[in-house]
């Protein structure tokens, strides 16, 4: 366990190191936060009924959204473990005493933490001062934000556990380019990452709320917000969990075919 | 020790010719061939024993060494080490090994030398005083203690790759693999490896085994070469033995005011002033007396065939 951990830190302070492009992406992420409120209040604006969720109940669905794109969003990818399998690299990662699977897990999870350390404060912090509409608001109790928390850490690791299968497609395709560009455009579609979950056509929704990616942070967000009673909140969760380990057995066992056929690239 | 029996291993390559029109057609049918890396791979090595393991490019010798490292899984075959079947416990495997690939780098490529060091240390759960003499032993005899504070980016190569050997010890494993560890080092550097590498297998018992492309390290470091070509071993045996079959002839270089051509049996003129003799049809000394009955003599030497010569001369009789 403690290799694991001493990986953890070591990427966690590696990742610290990148104060410039923490300022840039608080910066981007105000810009994105203002840009999505401020259209959603001009379709409000235009007919307030047929909205399923409350203005101020989006604000703040937003504002977690860009607070914690970094733990969620799937177009992050550790491009150390891209480079690693395209390079051959590999080879020596192999030669390690340690679980591939896990070691990769391990490393996106500090890689993400570190980015997120860094930029979610500042965001959370002012968009809690914003005017009503437009703020981020306070969970009703401290139940609600305790489930919040728990879900959230469970979508993280859903969020990673997905990220592994598109690591190990580059054993087989090579390049991880197409992979990534395709599949991050249909993941940010299904998860809410683009337009909230709730927003969507009631059939659509029903449809995609049953698939892994509703549960990776529309869940965590819409305990946040209060849609949910708490035995739906733990039904979600348990769901979540349910995803969570589905994805990670999947990756397990394919990784393990992958490593089987390995080819180290260049020699 | 180290036991591979009817190891084999193949990749499947694709391929196509160049140009746009061939690019299109390989969208629609792939041209794939079967390459055969290693056809019927055995050999054993025993404890403490340092081996070269020589070869032409492309001959197989770094699939064979991920295959022994645990990397790879070849198609068939046998490979025990240490009691163990590397692809099948690799976990457990690898903790026994340390491995250098000379043409990749497993330092972190930002970071001080020193925390990839420190990191190694947690991955292969090295307990403290083992780690604190490892690392002021290797550092003193690799030569590195200025630098481990420098990022591995900023070192030469030579003194990365003096890093990275220091970085495959750290955790005392018993077998040792190299994969030209020399490639592309200057002389000062590729000497420190050399003597490292001869110290920590006196003092250690290290089984070693290399791949190299540089004699010298072979003369230097093995007694017991391997050399394969196509997929096999085609010759397993000591480096003096090599030596003695393929070095029976001598070469004499004469200078001075040579006016005519020398025709004798056992003494072929390769360009003026240079003669190869065979030794085993004349003694050097009566070529000596033929080649200078009509010439004034300014100099003259005799070489061996360097190790060099040796193995081209066998890659040519093993046509590989």
């Amino acid at each position: 366990m403690r290799k694991y951990f001493s990986f953890l830190r070591i990427r966690f302070i590696n990742g610290l190191q990148y104060r410039a492009a923490a300022y840039a992406g608080i910066s981007t992420q105000f810009a994105f936060g203002f840009m999505f409120i401020l259209m959603y209040e001009a379709f409000f604006r235009s007919n307030i009924s047929a909205a399923s969720m409350t203005m101020p109940q989006l604000a703040t669905y937003i504002w977690l959204t860009q607070a914690f794109l970094m733990l969620f969003n799937s177009w992050s990818y550790d491009n150390d473990i891209m480079n690693m399998i395209t390079s051959g690299n590999v080879a020596y990662e192999m030669c390690r005493p340690v679980d591939i699977y896990t070691m990769w897990f391990v490393k996106n999870v500090s890689t993400r933490t570190a980015k997120v350390t860094l930029r979610c404060l500042p965001i959370l912090i002012f968009a809690v001062f914003l005017p009503a509409n437009m703020r981020l608001s306070l969970p009703d109790s401290f139940l609600t934000f305790g489930l919040f928390l728990i879900s959230m850490f469970i979508g993280f690791m859903l969020v990673i556990s997905f990220t592994m299968l598109i690591y190990i497609t580059i054993f087989y395709t090579i390049s991880p380019l197409g992979t990534r560009i395709i599949v991050t455009n249909i993941v940010s579609f299904l998860s809410g990452e683009l337009i909230p979950l709730p927003l969507y056509p009631d059939s659509i929704r029903k449809a995609v709320e049953l698939l892994p990616f509703a549960s990776m942070h529309n869940t965590p967000f819409l305990i946040y917000n209060g849609a949910y009673k708490t035995e739906e909140a733990i039904f979600k969760i348990l769901m979540q969990l349910f995803w969570f380990l589905v994805l990670v057995c999947i990756g397990k066992l394919w990784i393990k075919r992958a490593l089987r056929r390995v080819v180290v690239q260049g020699g | 020790m180290i036991k591979l029996t009817n190891i084999r291993k193949t990749f499947k390559v694709s391929r196509r010719n160049a140009g746009i029109k061939n690019a299109l057609m390989a969208m629609i049918k792939r041209d794939h061939q079967i390459i055969e890396a290693l056809a019927d791979i055995s050999f054993n090595v025993d404890d403490g024993e340092m081996v070269g393991y020589i070869g032409p490019n492309g001959a197989g010798k770094s699939s064979t060494i991920k295959i022994m490292s645990g990397i790879l899984n070849p198609d068939s075959g046998e490979c025990i080490i240490n009691g163990r079947v590397p692809w099948k416990d690799r976990v457990n495997h690898v903790k026994e090994i340390g491995v250098v690939f000379g043409q990749r780098s497993q330092l972190w490529w930002d970071v001080p030398v020193i925390d990839s060091f420190e990191l190694l240390r947690d991955i292969y759960s090295v307990d403290e005083t083992t780690y604190k003499n490892n690392l002021s032993t290797l550092t003193e005899i690799l030569g590195i203690s200025v630098i481990l504070r420098t990022p591995a980016r900023q070192l030469s190569l030579g003194q990365r790759m003096r890093c990275e050997i220091a970085a495959s010890l750290l955790h005392n494993p018993r077998i040792l693999f190299l994969d030209e560890p020399t490639i592309g080092l200057d002389a000062v550097s590729k000497i420190a490896v050399r003597e490292f590498i001869k110290h920590i297998n006196r003092e250690r018992q290290t089984t070693v085994i290399l791949t190299t492309h540089d004699m010298q390290d072979i003369d230097a470091l093995t007694n017991r070469i391997l050399l394969i070509g196509k997929g096999r071993i085609l010759l397993d045996g000591s480096l003096d033995e090599l030596k003695k079959r393929y070095s029976l002839k001598r070469k004499i270089t004469i200078d001075g005011n040579i006016t005519q051509h020398v025709a004798h049996e056992g003494i072929t003129e390769t360009e003026r002033g240079i003669y190869i003799i065979d030794t085993d049809k004349m003694s050097i000394s009566e070529a000596v007396s033929i080649l200078t009955k009509d010439i004034e003599i300014r100099d003259i030497s005799v070489e061996n065939t360097s190790l060099e010569e040796v193995i081209v001369n066998m890659y040519k009789d093993y046509s590989i």
